[in-house]
């Protein structure tokens, strides 16, 4: 009993974790159609900014949330404000244009803080370990999958509750007919990609006490959001939600009954057999067309 | 138009066959001191500075570069200066292989300090034959290899555990789980260690292996809460043994009756899992910075003091600077019209040099240093605790777990 409770509650956490990071992603990518190779960049830069604050100012990891999410929110404004919104009619180019902008951030950090592994501390009160039902679990860990769950609640409440968010949907739908409607859509996408981006920087700065902090961490995230925001369809927030925890739950079983490596590549084939039979992921938003 | 192209022709072949002949080269009177021109030797230096292993390869660069700087502020070698010639190939093996090629050939260097991947090993293992140059190798390595261009400075499977695993045995129990990273290293380590584990009537009841660079270990972690073995034997690499040990703690895993026993953990990676995940796990190697002689007091003063208070000095970045020293005496011994890969390698089979974990020797069969293998418990502050250390030097075996196969000084012999 305590070993199913156990894979539950880790497969629960490695979906948390890919949720926070393509909750970011699914924002951007789902409302504004920018594909942005630099996302795990971002996720990186909210890690370093978690060590900064932790080692020049000794704030605590949680303390320091806000912060981060303030810092990594005002980044994307400037990288949206001065890059992107010159390309949102050319895909091509926001592909080559958000992978140099990944580029230059994964060299400048290393050039500033060095290309060490970096130590963010794990919040004291966080540290110990909680039983459910006989299975123990990381308190840390939990606290991960409830912040996600409520981040991810946060960005629901927004999008389908908020007359912001109902000018997000208006945008989605169709940019000229909305602004024609006076909806400014140049400061919804900053907005939103600002957002995406805080949302990112946030999951860099949870995930690094479990983990370590280097310039290249944000390589393997990109490819592992974008595979849960395709699965779960594009501009479907449920559908993240609903395929990260699929693709948590899956690895950690595949992983408990044989190893991580056969785990990922089982993984990765389902997703492509999936797409192949369903291309447009799991959840789509009808649309009429 | 005709003409145009037969004068091209003709040109073209007697440009080639002067370059052909050697001009001007071989008319040069310094073709004999090609190797020590101008009073310099040319050394190269091929660490990563970029890319995912620069992390641990930085540091092995700073070392080279100290011991190359404390060489010549002592007067060179017999008064010719060592000139650095430093090389950054990104973690990447090709790139390895063309920075080799480029300073073994353009700049010529009688011998190159590089590597800590055995990828980038093997890529630039090729240009070091083909060119009978000197390629100098300071990382513990998973062995089973014979090269008489390369000098090995790195423990090999034998040197780091055959007091280790015993020890652990006798320690901790029987009940042994084996995770690594998916390569050749830890596969060889593994193989190693489960002939030894036989011999001691040991059980291996796991034996898994994860993507490199992987960090999501809740899997893992659960299967040793089911296993419940007596020792977790670690050879996962670079950010894995981070994330594993970081989540090993977070789940209240206890090292004192499930420790992790690596030959990877050093100080650089505590010093990113922070004390409280490193505390109570156990590395063996053949230095730890805690060493207590004056050669590693004056090395670690000199690497602090030059390269940060912060920083630390671990068993590779000593390997590389003992190397460089060992360069040294054997290229003192040499007259400089000598100076050349070739009698580098003859004249440093044998040599001894007190290095900060010891006296140290290197064997003339194989080319591999005979080290002092050390057992460090990790403490809260971050640094080890020896609690063992080898009586003598141990010999260096690269091809032990193949019994019918034996380095020697003319190559692999099959036995």
């Amino acid at each position: 009993m305590d070993l199913i409770v156990s894979q539950i509650l880790t497969g629960l956490s490695i979906a948390s974790i890919l949720m926070l990071i393509a909750l970011g992603l699914a924002i951007i990518y789902g409302v504004t159609g920018v594909i942005n190779l630099a996302h795990g960049e971002v996720v990186m830069l909210g890690a370093y900014c978690a060590w900064v604050l932790q080692t020049q100012f000794g704030l605590s990891l949680l303390v320091s949330l806000v912060p981060i999410f303030a810092l990594l929110f005002v980044f994307g404004w400037i990288i949206e404000a001065v890059i992107i919104r010159h390309l949102y009619d050319r895909p091509l180019d926001t592909i080559l244009a958000t992978w140099g902008i990944g580029v230059m951030a994964q060299q400048a950090v290393r050039l500033l803080a060095g290309g060490e592994l970096r130590y963010v501390e794990m919040p004291p009160s966080l540290s110990s370990s909680i039983t459910i039902f006989g299975a123990t679990e990381s308190s840390y860990r939990l606290f991960v999958l409830v912040v996600a769950v409520g981040l991810f609640a946060l960005t629901w409440y927004i999008y389908r509750k908020t007359s912001f968010g109902l000018k997000l949907r208006a945008i989605t739908q169709n940019r000229s007919v909305a602004s024609s409607f006076g909806v400014n859509s140049a400061r919804i996408y900053r907005q939103t990609f600002a957002f995406g981006a805080g949302v990112a920087g946030l999951a860099g700065a949870l995930v690094s006490p479990l983990k370590s902090v280097s310039p290249e961490m944000g390589t393997s995230y990109v490819v592992d959001a974008f595979m849960v925001v395709v699965l779960g369809g594009v501009q479907s927030l449920f559908g993240t939600m609903a395929s990260s925890a699929i693709l948590g739950e899956l690895s950690g079983l595949l992983a408990f009954f044989s190893n991580d490596t056969i785990a990922k590549a089982l993984v990765l084939l389902l997703i492509v057999v999936l797409i192949r039979f369903r291309p447009q992921g799991l959840f789509v938003t009808r649309v009429r067309s | 138009m005709k003409r145009n192209r037969r004068q091209f022709l003709q040109g073209g072949a007697a440009l080639g066959a002067f370059a052909v002949a050697g001009f001007p080269h071989i008319w040069s009177k310094n073709a004999d001191l090609a190797w020590a021109a101008n009073g310099e030797i040319k050394v190269g230096v091929l660490f990563s500075l970029t890319g995912t292993t620069a992390i641990i390869e930085e540091s092995l660069n700073k070392a080279a570069i100290m011991a190359i700087d404390e060489i010549n502020a002592a007067g060179g070698i017999n008064g010719r200066k060592l000139v650095a010639v430093i090389e950054d190939p990104a973690s990447d093996p090709a790139t390895f292989a063309e920075k080799a090629r480029k300073l073994v050939l353009s700049d010529k260097c009688v011998s190159v300090f590089g590597s800590f991947t055995s990828a980038s090993r093997k890529a630039v293992l090729p240009v070091f034959e083909k060119q009978k140059s000197l390629y100098w190798y300071p990382t513990l390595y998973e062995g089973r290899e014979c090269s008489k261009n390369v000098i090995y400075g790195g423990a090999v499977p034998n040197q780091q555990q055959d007091d280790f695993i015993p020890w652990l045995v006798n320690k901790f129990g029987k009940r042994w789980y084996l995770i690594g990273s998916n390569y050749i290293y830890p596969k060889e380590e593994n193989n190693y260690c489960k002939k030894l584990l036989k011999t001691l009537g040991a059980e291996v009841v796991a034996e898994e292996y994860v993507p490199l660079g992987h960090s999501e270990f809740s899997s893992v972690i659960n299967k040793l809460k089911a296993e419940k073995p007596n020792v977790i034997f670690s050879t996962v690499v670079g950010d894995s043994v981070v994330a594993l040990h970081r989540q090993y703690h977070a789940a209240g895993l206890d090292p004192a009756n499930m420790p992790m026993a690596s030959l990877t953990t050093s100080e650089n990676e505590v010093a990113a899992m922070g004390g409280a995940a490193a505390a109570g796990h156990f590395t063996s190697a053949p230095y730890f910075m805690v060493w207590d002689s004056p050669e590693n007091q004056k090395f670690v003063e000199a690497y602090k003091s030059r390269w940060g208070g912060d920083k630390v000095t671990q068993f590779v970045s000593e390997a590389t600077y003992f190397q460089v020293h060992l360069f040294k005496q054997a290229v003192a011994k040499l007259a400089a019209s000598d100076i050349s890969p070739e009698s580098i390698r003859e004249a440093v089979k044998g040599e001894q040099y007190k290095a900060p974990q010891g006296l140290v020797k290197v064997e003339p069969e194989n080319l591999h240093c005979w080290l002092r293998p050390k057992i460090g418990q990790c403490q809260p502050d971050g640094q080890f605790k020896i609690l063992k250390q080898s009586a003598d030097w141990l010999e260096p075996d690269p091809y032990k777990a193949y019994p019918n196969q034996k380095c020697t000084a003319s190559g692999l012999k099959t036995i």
